[in-house]
């Protein structure tokens, strides 16, 4: 059998490239993928976690988790499309109107 | 493994949250029939729909004060409906309820008049209350995201606004993305300790039951920045101020005050109640962030020449002063944070009503110079505002003075003298930018005509409800402060 580690790894490995990808993408929709991905490594996390420790809490927030991202997906796209018909652009980097 | 068994149905527990989700889809469902009035047997106006709104919370606020007394434990344990998730209700439903009231003139006056708005202040409170019911990290996140998805929306809800959709979309991206951070701290924190349950949590730290303590603090970790981001602490904090600014003035005063409330009382719950056992090891990291969340706030705040910009700093500053209670991790500061997250509700959206007030369609007046002379011409409102900056400010009387004294009273007595004199330091630097507003309402001459007020019925009620809050709290602390000692957490 696959040792918990191996999980752990994978899923921290996915963690780590959607972070990245957050930092370095400039496109709103490949950053709102970036984040999708980090979501999704939590995820196997919590299965792994709840196949080894024989707990089904980790299922269960793992189903919350999908829940709650597709509700976030939803709002997420509205408010691109909205700032789209505001100002034609999907670079981060030309939205910039408010002073950071 | 095990058989999932249905935990007993408690609803009685949730009653407030229900009440604000049913009325949130009552305004939805009435909104459909207001064009097509024959399929209804009664009359029904646009107009009507944030009243409707107003009744639901005050019901909701009114079943929160039953919540007062013994603890209730509900849905297998991942709702506990004690007196600390009662004062935080309460706190919540008042915020909500003063922002319906000043939405009403604003919304109609920005051309926003539509019903979903209400109805999503409705859901971002049932969430808020979700966050301080939660006994289970289950429950925090949900909470949390009901919270969050609707705040996205009502920051964007001028959408024709280039500004507005602009801080939508990096409240939306940022909140996104620490929801992943909180979401992996609480895998790990569920890997180490094997239970979502905060108590089963204690428990597992307590027995030494642990499958990897590095786990657990690499969880904590993570948690730290996901909750820090909700609650804008420093270095979490770069979204608040453009968020705060692109925002609709009266999202921006619900945003201060509610959602930074419930943030704190998840963050209090889980801290001191799932990870009190191994306080050692996330304290000093807390204190850290607390000391850099009140300096950078407030320093920050000295060189904003935008007034909503200000508020936003300002309230990243207070999140400072606030965290230094949960450093402090004893009765004396989770009182305090109650009875200071109260005093904090009236007197900030007190101070963004009366921005509101002076804005109109397309003239907001957001810079500070506007409100020059603004004593010589209106002179109750430039004393409200008054009112306000010297509560901010934490100036006694009032009741900013006396959240602040308890807050820094509890670090002292838990032995962080140098977190306290920080606090304080910064409190000096604080009353800086807060009197320079009212030396520009009572000393400077105008810089601009002030047009006649015509202020709402139930926008002065606001009004006058956030000036009474902030002068009673402040002169009459104690009766609020024993509500607050049989909230606490300890």
């Amino acid at each position: 059998m696959v040792p918990l580690t191996h999980y752990l790894l994978v899923s921290a490995i996915l963690f780590s490239l959607g972070v990245a990808g957050v930092m370095l993408r400039r496109n709103v929709i490949m950053i709102f993928m970036s984040i999708e991905l980090m979501l999704n490594a939590v995820n196997l996390t919590f299965v792994a976690f709840s196949k080894f420790l024989n707990n089904l809490d980790g299922h269960i927030f793992t189903f919350m988790v999908m829940t709650v991202a597709a509700a976030e997906a939803a709002v997420g796209l509205a408010i691109v499309i909205a700032i789209f018909r505001n100002k034609p652009t999907a670079n981060v980097d030309e939205i910039n109107l408010l002073k950071l | 493994m095990e058989m999932i068994q249905t935990p007993e149905i408690n609803l009685s527990a949730i009653c407030h949250i229900l009440t604000l989700c049913v009325t949130g889809l009552l305004i939805l469902v009435l909104d459909l029939f207001i064009n097509d009035q024959k399929l209804l047997p009664f009359k029904i106006d646009k107009k009507l729909l944030p009243y409707v709104a107003l009744g639901g919370v005050i019901l909701a606020g009114i079943s929160s004060m039953n919540d007062f007394g013994p603890a209730v434990y509900a849905f297998n344990n991942t709702i506990a409906a004690d007196n600390f998730a009662a004062f935080f209700n309460v706190i919540f439903c008042i915020g909500t309820a003063l922002t319906i009231m000043i939405s009403i003139n604003y919304m109609e006056q920005e051309d926003l008049n539509h019903s979903e708005y209400y109805a999503l202040l409705l859901f971002a409170t049932a969430g808020m209350m979700l966050m301080a019911l939660a006994a289970s990290l289950i429950t925090v996140f949900l909470g949390l995201e009901l919270m969050s998805i609707s705040l996205y929306i009502l920051a964007g809800f001028n959408r024709a606004k280039v500004e507005s959709t602009e801080s939508a979309l990096k409240y939306f991206l940022l909140g996104a993305f620490a929801t992943g951070f909180l979401l992996y701290g609480m895998a790990l924190i569920y890997g180490a300790t094997g239970s979502t349950n905060l108590k089963e949590i204690a428990a597992a730290i307590k027995g030494d039951t642990l499958n990897s303590a590095t786990l657990l603090y690499l969880g904590t970790g993570l948690m730290v920045i996901g909750l820090g981001f909700k609650v804008a602490s420093v270095p979490f904090h770069m979204w608040t101020p453009d968020v705060y600014e692109g925002a609709p003035t009266a999202i921006t005063a619900f945003m201060s005050v509610g959602p930074k409330a419930a943030g704190f009382a998840a963050f209090f719950r889980v801290f001191l109640v799932g990870l009190g056992g191994i306080t050692d090891h996330w304290v000093s990291l807390i204190w850290v962030i607390a000391a850099l969340t009140m300096t950078v706030g407030n320093l920050t705040a000295l060189a904003q020449t935008n007034i909503k910009r200000m508020l936003a700093y300002s309230s990243i500053s207070h999140a400072g002063y606030v965290l230094v209670a949960l450093v402090a991790a004893n009765e004396i500061g989770s009182t305090a944070v109650l009875y200071y997250m109260l005093a904090y509700a009236f007197m900030n959206i007190g101070a963004f009503t009366v921005v509101i007030v002076l804005g109109k369609k397309g003239e907001e007046n957001l810079n500070l110079e506007d409100y020059s002379g603004l004593a010589s011409r209106h002179p109750l409102l430039g004393f409200t505002m008054a009112v306000f900056m010297f509560s901010l400010a934490g100036i006694p009387p009032l009741a900013g003075f006396f959240g602040k004294f308890y807050i820094f009273s509890a670090a002292i007595k838990a032995g962080y003298v140098g977190l306290a004199v920080i606090g304080l330091l910064n409190s000096v630097v604080a009353v800086f930018y807060y009197l320079r507003i009212t030396v520009l309402i009572y000393i400077k001459d105008p810089v601009r005509e002030f047009p006649p007020l015509s202020i709402s019925p139930f926008t002065l009620a606001a009004l006058v409800i956030a000036v009474i809050g902030t002068i009673q709290l402040g002169i009459f602390p104690s009766w609020i402060l024993e509500i607050a000692q049989s909230s606490s957490l300890f």
